[in-house]
Formats: C-alpha cells, sequence, structure tokens
C-alpha cells in the first residue's frame, strides 16, 4: 500500500513542470559549482604537491560540492513537499486515500517515500559528478559515502519538516513559505556568537548542519545518524498525528 | 454473534446515535438507521441538514464524536480497513487529480483498494463500461467536462465492486440524458448492493430511491419506503382542463372531491383523497355531460408539501 502510493505521488511529480525545471536547475547550480572547484584544484594542484598531509581531490571538491547541494535542497525542498497534503485536502482528493483501506500510516509513510525518491534522484544525479573524477583521480569512496550519507539524510528530515507543515494548512504557498523558513532556521541556530561562553550546546546538537558537516569530513559518528533518524521519526509521527486530527476535528 | 446475525439478515449498514459537531454547531445529532441489501437509501433535507457530514462519517473520512457504524458486519472504528474495503465513496468535492487521465486514476484508486494488476484491468473496463467511459480513458480529467468527471467519480466508486455505495450528490452536473442513464445505473447497482445517495431534489429521490430519509438541523425527521411517503399525502391533485365546464360545484360534489380551484381558461385543480379513483369519475361524467375533457394531469405536489413541512419543521413525524 505505502508503495502504491509512493508511485503514485512519484509520477505525479514528474507528470508537472515544476520537477522538471527543479532538477534543471539544480543540476544546473550544481555543474557550475562543479566546474569551479575543480578548475581551483588544478591551478593550486602543484602548491599541494609540496605539503605533507595535503587535503586530496575528495576534501577540496567532493566535499565543498556537497555542502552546495544541501544549500540547493534547502532551497528546493519547500517548493516540492508545500503541496503534498495541503492540495490535496483543497481540492478534495485526500478524501479517496481516506476512505480507501489504507491505514494513516500507510498514507503519510507512502507520501514521504514518494517525495523521497525524488529527492535521492536529484542527489544521485549531483553525485555523478564527483564520481567522474574518478577516472583520473585517485577518490577517496568512504569520504565520499559518507557525505552522501548525510545528504540522503539530510533530504530525508527536509522532507519531512515539509510533509508535516504542509498537512497544517490548506495553503500550498503558506506551507512552503513556513517549511523554509523552519528549516533555515534548524540550519543556522548554531549560528556562531561573538561571546563564545554563550555558545549552547543543546543549540548546537539541534543544528541540522552540524551534523552533516560531521559526516563531510569522513567522519561517521552513529550519534550524527541517529539524530537525523530521530529528527525524521519526530516529524512523520507529527504528520500523522496531525492526519488523525484531521478526520476527528475539522 | 450479533455480526452474525446481522450478515444473515442482509444488513449492509448499521449506523447507531451517531453524533458529530463543528465546535459549538452539531451537524449530525444521533441519527441511527439500517440499509440492507437491495435497498436504495436516499438522503434528502435542505442545504446544511448534516447530510453530506453523515456520508462522510459512513466513508470513514470523518471520526463521528459519539456512535457506532457497522459496514458489512464490520465495526468502522474497530477495523476500519476491512470496513472500508466493502465501501465505494464518492464524495460531494470530487476525489479526482487533474493532471491524471482517466485510466491512471482509475488505476490508482483500484490499486489502492487492493485489487491486484490483473484484475484491476478488468475491472476497469467493467467500470468505465458501465458509467460510459470506454471512449475517454486515455483523456485528461482536467479536461473533460463537469458531467464526465462526475462519472469518472462514480466509476472510481464503483470499481472493487463493493457491496455498499455512498454516493454525495451523484448526479449534480449531468445533462438530461446522462441523468437518466446514472439514475437507471444506480438502480440497476442497488438491486444486489446497498446503495446510500443524498439529494436536495425530491424529484431524484423519487426517480431512483426505494428508500428516504429526510433530515433536518442533523436529526432524521423521516425514515420510510418511498411508497409509504407517498401514502403520508393527505390529499392528491388532479389538474383538468375542460371545454364546457360546468359550475365549480358541480365538480365539487363529485365524490372523493374535497376542493376545487379554479385555474381560469377551463382548468381546474381538483384535490382529492389519495385512495378515491378520481379519474374513472371524472371521465365517466365527462362522457355522460359533455364537459369535452381535453387534459387530466395528476399532479405530485403534495409529496414536496410533505417535504417542506418536515424540513421547515411545521410537522414532525
Amino acid at each position: 500500500m505505502i508503495l502504491i502510493i509512493a508511485a503514485q505521488d512519484l509520477r505525479r511529480l514528474f507528470l508537472s513542470p515544476l520537477a522538471w525545471a527543479l532538477l534543471a536547475m539544480a543540476q544546473g547550480l550544481l555543474a557550475w559549482v562543479f566546474l569551479v572547484l575543480v578548475d581551483d584544484f588544478q591551478n593550486l594542484q602543484d602548491r599541494l604537491g609540496l605539503l605533507d598531509n595535503a587535503p586530496g581531490i575528495t576534501d577540496l571538491v567532493a566535499a565543498p560540492l556537497l555542502r552546495v547541494t544541501a544549500w540547493v535542497l534547502l532551497l528546493l525542498t519547500p517548493l516540492l513537499t508545500m503541496r503534498l497534503l495541503s492540495e490535496e485536502r483543497r481540492s478534495g482528493s485526500l478524501d479517496l486515500l481516506l476512505s480507501a483501506p489504507a491505514t494513516p500510516v500507510a498514507i503519510i509513510l507512502g507520501k514521504y517515500l514518494g517525495v523521497l525518491l525524488f529527492l535521492l534522484v536529484m542527489i544521485m544525479m549531483a553525485a555523478l559528478m564527483p564520481l567522474t573524477l574518478m577516472i583520473g583521480a585517485p577518490l577517496d569512496l568512504g569520504k565520499l559515502l559518507a557525505g552522501l550519507l548525510g545528504l540522503c539524510l539530510l533530504a530525508g528530515g527536509f522532507a519531512a519538516v515539509g510533509l508535516y507543515l504542509s498537512a497544517l494548512t490548506t495553503q500550498p504557498m503558506l506551507a512552503g513559505v513556513a517549511t523554509f523558513g523552519l528549516l533555515l532556521l534548524l540550519w543556522i541556530i548554531d549560528v556562531p556568537r561573538i561571546d563564545q561562553q554563550q555558545a549552547n550546546s543543546l543549540l548546537s546538537y539541534l543544528s541540522l548542519s552540524r551534523h552533516y558537516d560531521a559526516l563531510l569530513l569522513g567522519w561517521f559518528d552513529s550519534t550524527d545518524v541517529v539524530y537525523y533518524l530521530l529528527f525524521i521519526a519526530t516529524f512523520l509521527g507529527l504528520t500523522i498525528r496531525r492526519l488523525d486530527d484531521l478526520r476527528l476535528r475539522s | 454473534m450479533l455480526i452474525k446475525n446481522v450478515m444473515k439478515d442482509n444488513v449492509l449498514v448499521h449506523v447507531e446515535h451517531l453524533t458529530r459537531s463543528y465546535g459549538d454547531v452539531k451537524a449530525v445529532d444521533g441519527i441511527s438507521f439500517i440499509l440492507h441489501t437491495g435497498e436504495i437509501l436516499g438522503f434528502l433535507g435542505p442545504n446544511g441538514a448534516g447530510k453530506s457530514t453523515t456520508m462522510r462519517m459512513l466513508a470513514g473520512v470523518l471520526a463521528p464524536d459519539t456512535g457506532r457504524i457497522v459496514i458489512n458486519g464490520a465495526d468502522l472504528l474497530d477495523q476500519p480497513q476491512q470496513a472500508k474495503q466493502a465501501i465505494g465513496y464518492l464524495p460531494e468535492r470530487l476525489p479526482l487529480y487533474r493532471e491524471l487521465t482517466v485510466d491512471e486514476q482509475l488505476h490508482y484508486s483500484a490499486r489502492l483498494h487492493g485489487l491486484d494488476r490483473i484484475t484491476c484491468r478488468q475491472s476497469l473496463d467493467i467500470a468505465k463500461e458501465r458509467c460510459g467511459l470506454t471512449n475517454v480513458g486515455r483523456r485528461l480529467i482536467g479536461n473533460l467536462s463537469k458531467g464526465y468527471q462526475q462519472r469518472v467519480g462514480l466509476a472510481q466508486a464503483l470499481l472493487h465492486d463493493p457491496p455498499v455505495l455512498i454516493l454525495d450528490e451523484p448526479t449534480v452536473g449531468l445533462d438530461p440524458n446522462q441523468l437518466r442513464e446514472i439514475r437507471e445505473l444506480i438502480r440497476m447497482l442497488g438491486q444486489d448492493r446497498g446503495v446510500i445517495l443524498s439529494t436536495h431534489l425530491l424529484s431524484e429521490a423519487q426517480a431512483t430511491c426505494t428508500h428516504v430519509q429526510i433530515m433536518r438541523a442533523g436529526r432524521l425527521v423521516y425514515a420510510g419506503a418511498l411508497t409509504d411517503l407517498e401514502q403520508q399525502r393527505q390529499s392528491a391533485q388532479l389538474r383538468i382542463g375542460l371545454k364546457l365546464p360546468p359550475p365549480t360545484a358541480n365538480l365539487a360534489q363529485l365524490p372523493g372531491v374535497l376542493q376545487v380551484e379554479a385555474l381560469g381558461d377551463g382548468r381546474f385543480r381538483l384535490y382529492h383523497s389519495p385512495g378515491a379513483a378520481l379519474h374513472r369519475t371524472l371521465l365517466e361524467h365527462a362522457c355522460t355531460e359533455g364537459w369535452d375533457l381535453w387534459e387530466m394531469t395528476p399532479e405530485h405536489a403534495g409529496l414536496e408539501q410533505i417535504f417542506v413541512d418536515l424540513t421547515l419543521g411545521e410537522r414532525l413525524v
């Protein structure tokens, strides 16, 4: 049941020009960043050779590219998720799902999986670019995979927040703006303070970006992974509750 | 045990003391009824009487505040998947995706209701043929007219061959020909299923339903077979046209006539008791006394009057 709903949502996404436009835009932006990074690396190569323990191409090209990809996802995910439930509620098509023999859990997981698969396509397309470097350069695959895992988890977190907020309102635009605001807040919540003493460890723990940075450096720490999984589970749980609430109260 | 008994009696839908409020407003207030196989139940009532709310609760889209709904032996709250499998629901706002083709939409809906790929094809073809959609399968739903969209909605409700159909205003937006076809289809489907449909058109209930329930302000004010409702009429009406009319008093003296209303131009409206075979008496008199009868039409205004009375609350049953 989950797969049926997910497949349907993915198909409907690809029927809309929006999805194609977003894919093209992301790919275009990231290709430009990638070119600049590779160019810089080539210029620096001679000097890097003189250093002991110099950063490799994975650190100087792949990791920064993935960092930019995260920013691009932060911008684009709200546009993808804003219609997920709000539009269905507005048009009344949610009634089809609610009157079908599908549990609320299956409905939400199906919707979530659908948009997540789309984001994974986007990430895969971005990952193909650093992977082409393997033709002529030694790539630290472990580091790259850690970074990609981080990116996937991050995208999962973004999508979960977007799905929840789109369940709260019947106006897609509002859901989109709220998603963007909340994601941005969680991204910069551990903004560097002038007074270092004030730096709060709880805030920095909550930050979406800190856990990602760790993975980008190749530190695979299970706390970071668990953080993202808990983050996703929390928002999915809230969404399922919200769907139940809609039947009880609306 | 109870459920088994229920099955034996062909009870498809069993509703007990259903209540639902929106904030302070009681939209549905303690409704109970039973639907058997072969019954087409018409929900009548003015706008805002709670028809749609009741149907949404029956379809499991809305949870009731209190009360119990048993559908085909499965409690909607305890075994929602099983109960929902037995329902085909056509909401007031069509649950269609405008960017899909008719085939895609129906396929998705069939898969949601647990049909596998092979049975999917067959049920799709059957449902499309029943609803007259065979030629529009590849067209986008957003480009179809309201009448066709309505038919897609109906086909979607029929797809998985549910024993209970819940149709919220199924004939909205249809032209007179489509209207006749869809009513015919509903009557046909109702023979071996249970159908609940809502409408605010009395003529629609008369044309399709075997039973009617009239709602007002969230309560049931009348429930019974359609034929019973017709007998509730205290008087029937006959409109006649005579070329050479006798004095009104003569007409009033005919057996069974309660009241005569002259409409001018040789036309009269005769109010008579429902049982009396007035048309025969009238024909005989018209022949023997040479009134030259050229028009005789039975009028059903009495039924509408009951509806108006019930829904305005002047008469409580």
